[in-house]
């Protein structure tokens, strides 16, 4: 039987099962937490910030990530306080600083009344990446893959494949490509073609033998028949015809 | 060596068989071969003891003994003569001969090798009048001196695993860890907590499996403390680990090593081995049914694997990356298990405490802060090498009294304490005492030790930044504060430094050091500020001078600087005409004064350390 506990966000009572994270707890009530590295499918992982949120409990105030944090009886929860609200500014304008021309981060930047930026501006294409790891997680964790990893530290570290060569365990799923919460991996479908630029891998598409569409990677589609046990003809015609 | 001790008696039997066969009255020679005395040749002189001795057929009538580090690294090589605890430095393999004939046979000093005091001249004989050792409190270090490191057999003749056998036999779990807690013991490892209380979290968290832990990651640039105890006296901290397992209520150990510490791996997996073979380690110890197993593993080649979180991950054979501690790792650690996590220095200090009692310890040092600490001196200080203090002396008396002050005379300016992430403080603090919170409350840390005088030459804007410069390559790049807050950190104190400094720059400095405390993920980021907030609390004097005058009152900051020549101190040796590495300075003739290229100049400083008659200027 999981424990309910109570808390309080923004002034609001609420009632929570026990060990379930702040942010999930909040967004359950529609209170809006802004996140770049979560995903509900994802293991949460705690480095963007931007969750940030100020927990009481007790006499101790002090300012924690809510996708990590998890819910106890009596804890106060403060999502957009002073103190919050500047610590997001700077976190901000660091990835501001880092990606400029980006456009998720400047609508978010101006979300929160940025309009001089604080650091030197330095924006080159590959840093339209925030290290977020999204892509690296859902490829290990959703898919089953770990085709590319994050490499390197400090202000190098990038989401890679191995070796800095062709991702040679991708599928061409595009999973990384979904989550990722700056447009920062390119996918492109052309030609009957799945590129993925970021991890230097091309798939050719699967083509439907009723409609003619290319819908899927056909390594994507073996991986699924092989993982589920498939017929080999199980996935010549596409989901819409069948 | 003997089968495996079944019983703490047998242990005790062992040890004063031991002791009897060591014949204390015989004359003892210990030369240190530590990693700061290999440099300086230690290894020869060692060697050439030995070959000596049994060229006069001495070899069983003298005691002869390689040892870890002596702690006067400065001054090394050492040999420590007994009878009269005669300290002799700067040893040489020319000495030796000499030291057998005149010292170890006839009892004469040679004056020649004894450590001369800087202010009054005059030789010290023992080492315990030394100014160095006098004002130490040396309880774990001490038998540095005393034992080889990869002998058990000398580790047992003084005592060693006697508090294990007392642990194993008369004490239960629950009396170790009120023992621990009453001792006051906190971790030496950086933030201090009280081990008695970790300790018993771990025990009382659920789970069959729980794991200890060793941190000998010691990431921190010139700190060498944890190094020293390990290749020196690694039984102590096996010993402490054994011990802790017990109370803990675990079976399987852990020692993380840092990677560059080939010696401290090599003398732990021959400590483990023969501790194993004498039933001290493995199943049923001591004949107690307890049984531990220990891995040692290499650490991950980075300063953040020493973090509690990312040392596990390393462990796991994951990247080592810091993760949220909301749930705290003694309740889920290693893979997901309760994991007890201490510092070298923490676990070397157990066997003292269950041997002495927890009043003993608790006796040293100050209340809140009791025992003593290991820090590795370094910088302007004369004497420089591994010292240890009871908690609560003034920073003065480590670096005026035992450092023996300043290097060359020169003015005090700042010591940094904690590591990277520590602080700077200024002369004005040099009586406060050196503790967890008082350092803490000055904006630094104890850190793992690290203690790094300053002196006038010293610039504490390039200080400042290069400590930032450090944290930025060491960063893992996981949050978005660290990875980028401290590059920017860096960025603006490089601007300063070079001259493009701006009034707004302290501001954003203060902005994103606090952002950096609140925001971060681990306490890497969270204390990277330390550098930067203790220079501008105490030294803000010189960051105005950067960014206003455009000045570096130090003489360090290459574009806000200029060296010339004072003519009417110039005799024209032309020393600096000779060293100069840009051809910056010509020779005018003897008699006259040299002329200075400042087109040229690269202002590489060599003519200014050079000049014997102060004739270069900085300005
Ligand atoms: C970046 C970073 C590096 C650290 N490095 C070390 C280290 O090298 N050795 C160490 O004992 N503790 C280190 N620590 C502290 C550990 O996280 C942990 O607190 C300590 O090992 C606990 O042992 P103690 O209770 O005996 O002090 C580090 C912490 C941080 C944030
Ligand atoms: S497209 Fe490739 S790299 Fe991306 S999630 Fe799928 S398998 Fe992984
Ligand atoms: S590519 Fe996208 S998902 Fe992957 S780490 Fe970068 S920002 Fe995150
Ligand atoms: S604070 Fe720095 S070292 Fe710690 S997790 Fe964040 S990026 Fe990594
Ligand atoms: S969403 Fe919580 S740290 Fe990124
Ligand atoms: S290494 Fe020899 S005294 Fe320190």
């Amino acid at each position: 039987m999981s424990e309910s506990v109570s808390l309080t966000i923004n002034g609001n009572k609420y009632s929570a099962t026990k060990g379930t994270y702040v942010l999930q707890v909040a967004r359950d009530h529609g209170i809006h937490i802004p996140t770049l590295c979560d995903h509900e499918a994802i293991e949460p992982y705690g480095a963007c910030r931007l969750c940030i949120v100020e927990v009481t409990r007790g006499a101790r105030t002090r300012i924690v990530t809510s996708c990590l944090y998890p819910v106890e009886e009596g804890l106060v929860v403060q999502t957009d306080s002073p103190r919050v609200v500047e610590n997001r500014k700077m976190l901000l304008n660091l990835l501001l600083a880092r990606c400029s021309e980006n456009q998720v981060i400047k609508a978010l930047a101006r979300e929160y009344g940025i309009e001089q930026p604080a650091f030197r501006q330095e924006y080159w294409e590959k840093h339209n990446c925030i290290v977020c790891g999204l892509c690296v997680r859902a490829c290990e964790q959703v898919v089953g893959v770990s085709a590319i990893s994050l490499v390197n530290r400090g202000i190098s570290k990038e989401p890679k494949p191995p070796f800095l060569e062709k991702a040679q365990a991708c599928i061409g799923c595009g999973s990384c490509y979904y989550v990722c919460p700056t447009g920062a991996v390119k996918l492109e479908d052309k030609n009957g073609v799945r590129h993925i630029y970021n991890w230097k891998v091309a798939f050719r598409l699967k083509k439907c033998s009723k409609c003619g569409i290319q819908w899927a990677p056909e390594a994507q589609l073996t991986y699924i028949r092989k993982k589920w046990n498939l017929p080999s003809d199980f996935f010549e015609i596409c989901p819409n015809c069948r | 060596m003997s089968s495996k001790l079944k019983t703490a008696r047998a242990l005790a039997l062992l040890q004063q068989k031991l002791e009897k066969d060591g014949r204390a009255d015989r004359p003892r020679v210990s030369v240190c071969n530590g990693t700061a005395c290999r440099p300086y040749g230690s290894n020869p002189v060692a060697e050439a003891f030995v070959t000596e001795l049994e060229k006069k057929g001495l070899s069983g009538q003298v005691e002869f003994k390689v040892t870890g580090c002596h702690g006067f690294c400065e001054r090394g090589p050492i040999a420590i003569l007994e009878p009269g605890n005669l300290f002799y430095q700067r040893v040489r393999v020319g000495d030796v001969a000499e030291i057998i004939e005149k010292t170890v046979l006839k009892k004469e000093v040679i004056e020649r090798l004894l450590f001369k005091d800087a202010g009054t001249a005059k030789p010290v004989s023992a080492q315990e009048d030394l100014p160095f050792y006098r004002n130490q409190r040396r309880i774990v270090l001490g038998n540095n001196t005393r034992i080889d490191p990869t002998s058990i057999e000398d580790y047992i003749a003084i005592g060693g695993y006697s508090a294990l056998a007392k642990s194993l036999t008369e004490l239960n779990p629950e009396q170790i860890i009120e023992i621990v807690k009453q001792s006051g013991l906190r971790g030496r490892g950086g933030g201090g907590f009280p081990t008695g209380a970790k300790w018993d979290t771990c025990r009382k968290a659920p789970g069959d499996i729980k794991y200890v832990i060793v941190n000998a990651d010691e990431g921190d640039p010139g700190a060498y403390a944890n190094e020293g105890l390990l290749t020196g006296n690694p039984h102590s901290v096996l010993e402490g680990l054994i011990i802790g397992a017990f109370a803990i209520g675990s079976h399987q150990g852990y020692i993380y090593v840092r990677n560059e510490y080939p010696l401290a791996l090599k003398n732990m997996t021959i400590a483990m081995e023969q501790a194993e073979a004498l039933g001290l380690l493995g199943k049923n110890i001591l004949g107690s049914g307890f049984d531990l197993t220990v891995r040692i593993n290499r650490g991950g080649g980075a300063f953040v694997c020493g973090e509690s979180t990312a040392l596990m991950a390393s462990l796991e054979g994951k990247p080592g990356e810091p993760r949220a501690k909301y749930t705290h790792t003694v309740e889920r650690g290693l893979w997901d298990r309760p994991s007890d996590l201490n510092n070298v220095e923490t676990w070397a200090n157990i066997p003292l405490i269950i041997n002495n009692g927890a009043e003993w310890f608790s006796k040293i040092g100050v209340a809140g802060n009791s025992g003593t600490k290991i820090f590795s001196l370094t910088g302007k200080v004369n004497n420089t090498g591994l010292v240890e203090v009871p908690m609560g002396i003034k920073l003065r008396e480590i670096i005026f009294d035992i450092g023996g002050g300043i290097r060359g005379g020169k003015k005090f300016k700042a010591v940094q304490t904690g590591g990277p992430s520590g602080g700077c403080l200024p002369e004005s603090l040099l009586d406060s005492p050196v503790d967890f919170d008082s350092l803490t409350k000055a904006g630094s840390m104890m850190g793992s030790g690290g203690m790094i005088v300053l002196d006038e030459d010293n610039c504490m804007v390039d200080t400042a930044r290069y400590f930032l410069n450090f944290l930025e390559e060491e960063s893992c790049g996981k949050c978005v504060p660290c990875r980028e807050g401290v590059k920017r950190m860096r960025q603006i104190l490089d601007g300063i430094t070079e001259g493009k400094g701006q009034e707004s720059d302290i501001q954003l400095l203060k902005d994103l050091s606090e952002h950096l405390q609140d925001s971060a993920l681990c306490a890497l980021g969270g204390s990277a500020p330390n550098p930067v907030l203790t220079t501008l609390r105490y030294f803000h004097d010189e960051y105005e001078a950067h960014i206003k005058n455009k000045k570096c009152p130090a003489g360090i900051c290459k574009a806000l600087i200029k060296f010339s020549i004072i003519d009417e101190k110039c005799p024209g040796c032309g020393m600096c005409v000779k060293t100069c590495p840009s051809d910056a300075i010509t020779f005018m003739g003897k008699k006259k004064p040299v002329i200075l290229d400042q087109a040229k100049c690269i202002k590489c400083r060599t003519c200014y350390d050079i000049c014997k008659m102060g004739a270069v200027r900085v300005e």
